[in-house]
């Protein structure tokens, strides 16, 4: 179970990346966060796991306080947490084996982690894995000669194989065509059943969200406009989300387009306030 | 009656015309002082070409005595010698200052100590570093080593941070954020990006070094050049005619080699 609250970043720049975001994600329920580009995506997941350091707010992961913890502490409690990027971030000189690898240094001593000395154990899990993300008979291809769906796939098996008890996903579809976007979907889904555990999707394209995700969490500037499940997400609640406009009299949007919005919106929206 | 004819003249990087012409009268009377300072006299140019013309008529033939000969070997092999522990002095040396200098992976204080080490070792001459090791190490290879590892240290350390700096830190992320440690991040992130410059650097350098350590020992810090120092204040120029030989033949072969090496890893 993570928890999230009044989850806060303000960059360096002075930049306010989010405003106060609280939000709870458990069981094996696929979360799509959805918002406009600058919306804040990227900077709530890698706040997560602490690879952007929050300004203000907590983070907990099974009531283990994240925010708080020291490099060392939060190292260790990063083994739990499974991260697939949009770009991949793989090593491509190196194999597939030693991609999904990575995912479990954590758990091995600096000398076998150079040595290549992975524990029996480990090596049968990628194996099965690879089976699982369709990569059987892979394992000694150097990254640099997949395709992006196949990078892809090694990336979901090394943040799988950490065994986490969640599963990040920032924009994982972002460099893919529609149709490996798809495959790539199915797979995040088929494995938040399979290792019952949540994922979190960064995802822009809202289709794919709808079609995929048990609940969809809608960012705009910084601050959670809305939570609900797909039905739920209304065209009216996707302006909100994509307009950037909200209930909040004192918001920026033009003083005669509030109202509008409100009677626009219909009660049942799951939509938040402030 | 056609208008008058506009013209049009290519911009100057100077700015204006008046200002491009400064500056190379400027940078004409620079040259002109300096040859007049050095007092370099047409005739003086002249008397010079004569002793040159004298100098390679005594070189010829080389020396080609088997004392000289096997003497020769002896120093051209302590002089390859020299470059091979020098240059993996210098690289073991200069790692850790490398991964220092590069802004990517070091704390700040680390970084400003790396660059220092790397600009005081670019910033003094070879030979120099030579002079100073014999004074404080005696006279022989020791010197030698010594001062070319020193050298390599700034120009390795350098350009292989340099590599570091480039390259992509998003897989280096990724494997932190699995809950590796710094260490096997490094491991698994880093070292597989950079391992082809850092071998194609690593011949390099020993190329390098190979012409370094031909002329350290002018200066006593071990070598052929010691050898090369020697006849030529005995006048014996066939025997240093030899010498020259030789070196040249070593350098372009430690060149090659250094040029396949680093064709084939890149
Ligand atoms: N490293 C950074 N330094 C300063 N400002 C940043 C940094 N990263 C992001 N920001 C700012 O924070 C805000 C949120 O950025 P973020 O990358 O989280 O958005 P996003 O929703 O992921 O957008 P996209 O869909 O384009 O990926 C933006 O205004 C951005 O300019
Ligand atoms: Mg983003």
């Amino acid at each position: 179970m993570l928890e999230v609250e009044n989850l806060r970043k303000v960059y360096d720049t002075g930049d306010e990346a989010l405003t106060g975001v609280s939000v709870d994600i458990g069981g094996r329920e696929v979360v799509a966060m959805i918002g406009p580009s600058g919306a804040g995506k990227s900077t709530f997941v890698r706040c997560i796991n602490r690879l952007t350091e929050p300004t203000d707010g907590t983070v907990s992961l099974d009531s283990e306080e994240l925010t708080g913890l020291d490099d060392e502490e939060l190292r260790v409690e990063r083994r739990n947490i499974g991260m697939v990027f949009q770009e991949y971030n793989l090593v491509e000189r190196l194999t597939v084996m030693e991609n999904v690898m990575q995912g479990r240094l954590g758990y091995l001593s600096n000398w076998a982690a150079l040595r290549r000395n992975f524990p029996p154990e480990d090596i049968e899990r990628a194996y099965e894995l690879l089976d699982l993300v369709g990569l059987d008979g892979m394992e000694d291809k150097r990254v640099d000669e997949l395709s992006g769906g196949q990078r892809q796939r090694v990336g979901i098996a090394r943040a799988v194989i950490q065994e986490p008890k969640i599963l990040l996903a920032d924009e994982p579809t972002s460099s893919l065509d529609p149709e490996t976007s798809s495959v790539v979907m199915e797979l995040l889904t088929h494995i938040a059943d399979d290792r019952d555990v949540p994922v979190l999707i960064n995802i822009h394209e809202v289709g794919l969200a709808e079609r995929y995700a048990d609940r969809i969490l809608g960012l705009t500037a910084g601050e959670l406009v809305f939570d609900g499940t797909p039905t739920e997400l209304t065209d009216e609640a996707k302006d909100v989300i994509y307009r950037g406009e909200t209930f909040d009299d004192t918001s920026h949007s033009g003083v005669d387009e509030a109202p509008d919005q409100e009677t626009a919106v219909p009660e049942t929206a799951p939509l938040l306030e402030d | 009656m056609a208008a008058e004819a506009r013209t049009w003249q290519r911009p100057t990087a100077f700015r204006s015309r008046r200002r491009k012409w400064l500056a190379y009268v400027a940078v004409g009377a620079l040259v002109v002082w300096s040859i007049a300072s050095l007092s370099i006299t047409p005739q003086r140019v002249v008397s010079g070409l004569g002793q040159g013309a004298q100098l390679v008529n005594q070189m010829t033939p080389p020396a080609t005595g088997s004392e000289n000969a096997l003497r020769l070997a002896d120093r051209m092999v302590e002089t390859v010698a020299m470059a091979m522990v020098a240059t993996v002095a210098g690289i073991v040396i200069s790692l850790p200052v490398a991964f220092g200098a590069a802004e990517n992976l070091s704390p700040r204080p680390t970084y400003y100590l790396s660059r220092a080490i790397v600009s005081i070792s670019r910033s003094i001459d070879g030979l120099i570093v030579a002079i100073i090791a014999v004074v404080s190490l005696g006279f022989g290879p020791l010197a030698g080593i010594v001062a070319i590892s020193f050298k390599t240290i700034g120009f390795f350390s350098k350009l292989f941070a340099e590599d570091l700096e480039d390259i992509d830190m998003g897989s280096y992320e990724a494997i932190r954020a699995t809950g590796a440690t710094p260490f096997q991040s490094l491991v698994y992130g880093v070292v597989p990006q950079v391992i082809p410059r850092f071998t194609g650097l690593s011949v390099y350098r020993w190329d390098i070094n190979i012409r370094s350590s031909t002329i350290v020992g002018i200066v006593g810090a071990g070598g052929i050049g010691v050898l090369l120092q020697r006849a030529y204040s005995r006048y014996e120029y066939d025997y240093v005619a030899s010498i020259l030989i030789a070196i040249i033949a070593v350098v372009l072969l430690a060149e090659f080699v250094s040029a396949y090496v680093r064709r084939r890893v890149q």
